[in-house]
């Protein structure tokens, strides 16, 4: 810290750079770093020790030893979970659920967020309040069954990826994004002779290929994350995503948990691995692909905030 | 949104599903803009359709909380009953108790979701290292992008009898509680594993916000004289106070929805008492007692009060601060 004789003439509670922290400061300073480094701890430690629990023999779990160390080296869980052919064919419908929903949803929200960029455009406004509508006002979970139902998409793979197409969250950034566009490179290429669909296909989607990735990421971990409309409209086991896998596993836990009391507790303790390991097992993509989305992110929501 | 009685244009593609019925003398200025901007206007066709379909359909379909529904047929239910299911579900006890359950969660998850990020904002702002920066940042957003089903098992996880909470307690030479059956525990649970999941990502906008305060207005306030607790009331809370307000607003309309999908996964029969509340009271009448009606009645009741929270909050913030979500 560089302390700079001018500044030190003035008051000493300066907060900016340059300027001789106060003792009061460094004490606030000391504190601040034992919270936040409690806030990363806390964070952290269900990952580690669900990892831990994962890692772990049955016996140390049930005896409540396991924390942040594997205790007693045990793969046996993994193996398990690995070699159930369910377990696979959910993680598979997952991905696939969610490539389609993401390209549909991005196919759906790029054009909406086209059209209602055009400030010109008649109509805009109550085509923005008919999007901005629904962000208040739902229409509620039975009558969205009802109608998932009677439109034969119950069962299918279209209740999940269909539904929930567009988030008028993400619509909103994509036009935000779209209005910080120069107009003059679309009028040149009006005048070019170029066509809507041609401005749009060859010269703003290429421009926006930061935007898109950040709406391919918004919407792919949220469809990756979802278990609800996948656990209400899907009946049979092979149309799973991993989700609702993991969801009866623990569904079933405390089932046995609140209906058997003492005399189930084996066989509660048995799926205590085995939860850890599916929970490892869903958690870990995500955790891989992190580091790198996480600021794409950021700026997403705070592109999304500006215009909000 | 009376496309019927838009007499539409001749033009040969269609009109615009749902814009405003024009004034039959501003129908050429329409005919005009269809003309010019058709093939922008064909782009909004399928978003438009979802959202009638996915969107204003099932608003409509909400009639059936007036109407006799039976599975199978007709969306929109079978005969008029009136205010018979709200009737029901008002001089339901159940009901009641499942709304102070939702009032309760909501307060709580509002007092510690909302101030706890700006809080820890604020703490973030003070660090000099960008690094640590920018760890702690990293670490405390990755919650956020975890399945609500994952942080459920994680919780049950932790909690459980032979979980991380039980071994401080037995530490401290307590038994160990099965929390997740203990009515008692339940909010207290509920309520910590919002704020693990939700209190880093919240920081993002007011660390973005802090970063356009003006640096001279920290200098004039110094020159004035103001300490450091002085200039954070004065400088940096003021200049976070739009978002402030809209974070808030938004908040609020989301009070009544309280994580339905959390508890769902985490309550029992045994923790109903305090757990249950509306919304997954009405998703137990409608998927297990097969009462659409009634159900649907509730959630309209639902969605009406969190609509008309969300106008009020912004009426007043409008009037209060000068600043709304529109």
């Amino acid at each position: 810290m560089v302390t700079v004789d001018r500044a030190a003439r003035r008051p000493p509670t300066a907060r900016r750079r340059g300027i001789r922290p106060t003792r009061g400061y460094r004490v606030f300073q000391a504190i601040n770093g034992v919270i936040l480094t409690g806030v990363v701890v806390v964070t952290l430690y269900p990952f580690l020790n669900i990892v831990a629990r994962s890692l772990s023999d049955e016996a140390y779990i049930i005896a409540g030893r396991v924390s942040l160390v594997p205790r007693g080296f045990d793969l046996t869980s993994y193996r398990l979970v690995m070699s159930d052919a369910m377990f696979w064919t959910n993680y598979r419908n997952t991905v696939m659920y969610t490539v389609l929903a993401t390209v549909i949803a991005l196919v759906l929200t790029t054009c909406y967020a086209y059209v209602l960029s055009k400030p010109q455009l008649k109509g805009r406004g109550a085509l923005v309040g008919i999007a901005v509508f629904t962000m208040f006002f739902s229409g509620g979970l039975i009558p969205n069954y009802v109608l998932i139902t009677s439109l034969g998409m119950k069962n299918t793979v279209w209740a999940v990826v269909v539904p929930n197409a567009i988030s008028v969250f993400n619509l909103l950034v994509m036009k935000a994004f779209f209005e910080s566009l120069p107009a003059e490179l679309e009028e040149a290429a009006a005048v070019d002779g170029l066509h809507t669909y041609g401005i749009l296909l060859r010269i703003v989607l290429p421009l926006s290929k930061a935007v898109i990735a950040t709406m391919v990421l918004f919407y792919a971990v949220s469809f990756w994350n979802s278990w609800f409309t996948a656990f209400l409209y899907l009946d049979q086991q092979d149309m799973f995503p991993v989700t609702v896998y993991l969801r009866n596993l623990i569904a079933g836990a405390t089932g046995a948990q609140s209906a058997g009391g003492v005399a189930d507790a084996d066989a509660v303790q048995a799926a205590a691995t085995l939860q850890s390991v599916t929970i490892v097992l869903t958690t870990l993509p995500i955790l891989a692909v992190y580091p790198f989305i996480q600021r794409y992110f950021v700026s997403g929501v705070m592109l999304g905030a500006v215009k909000g | 949104m009376t496309s019927e009685t838009l007499r539409p244009p001749r033009a040969r593609e269609s009109p615009p599903a749902a814009t405003p019925a024009p004034r039959p003398r501003r129908r050429r200025t329409w005919r005009r803009a269809l003309r010019r901007d058709w093939q922008l206007y064909s782009l909004a066709v399928l978003p438009l359709l979802f959202f009638l379909v996915f969107r204003y359909l099932p608003m409509l379909g909400n009639v059936i909380a007036f109407r006799r529904f039976k599975p199978g047929g007709s969306i929109f239910g079978e005969y008029w009953v009136g205010l018979r299911y709200f009737r029901m579900f008002f001089t339901d006890p159940t009901f009641w108790e499942v709304f102070t359950n939702t009032l309760v969660l909501g307060t709580l998850s509002l007092l510690f979701c909302f101030p706890l990020p700006i809080v820890l904002a604020l703490l973030l702002n003070e660090v000099r290292a960008r690094r640590l920066k920018r760890f702690v940042q990293s670490v405390s957003y990755l919650p956020h992008f975890l399945s609500i089903v994952i942080v459920a098992a994680m919780v049950m996880q932790m909690v459980s009898v032979d979980g991380t909470v039980n071994q401080l307690v037995r530490a401290v030479g307590g038994d160990p509680v099965p929390f997740l059956q203990r009515p008692e525990w339940f909010r207290t649970i509920y309520v910590s594993s919002e704020v693990w999941q939700t209190v880093g990502w919240g920081t993002i906008l007011y660390l973005a916000a802090l970063t356009t305060i003006d640096d001279n207005l920290y200098e004039a306030a110094r020159i004035d004289g103001a300490g450091r607790w002085r200039q954070t009331w004065h400088v940096t809370l003021p200049g976070i106070r739009p978002t402030m307000v809209t974070l808030l607003i938004l908040n609020i309309g989301t009070f009544l929805a309280v994580g339905f999908e959390k508890i769902l996964l985490l309550y029992n029969p045994l923790t109903y008492p305090t757990a249950d509340v509306i919304s997954t009271y009405l998703y137990r009448m409608g998927f297990e007692s097969s009462n659409f009606s009634y159900a649907a009645a509730i959630g309209l009741f639902e969605a009406v009060i969190g609509l008309v929270l969300v106008l009020a909050a912004n009426t007043i913030s409008r009037r209060t601060v000068g600043a709304g979500l529109w």
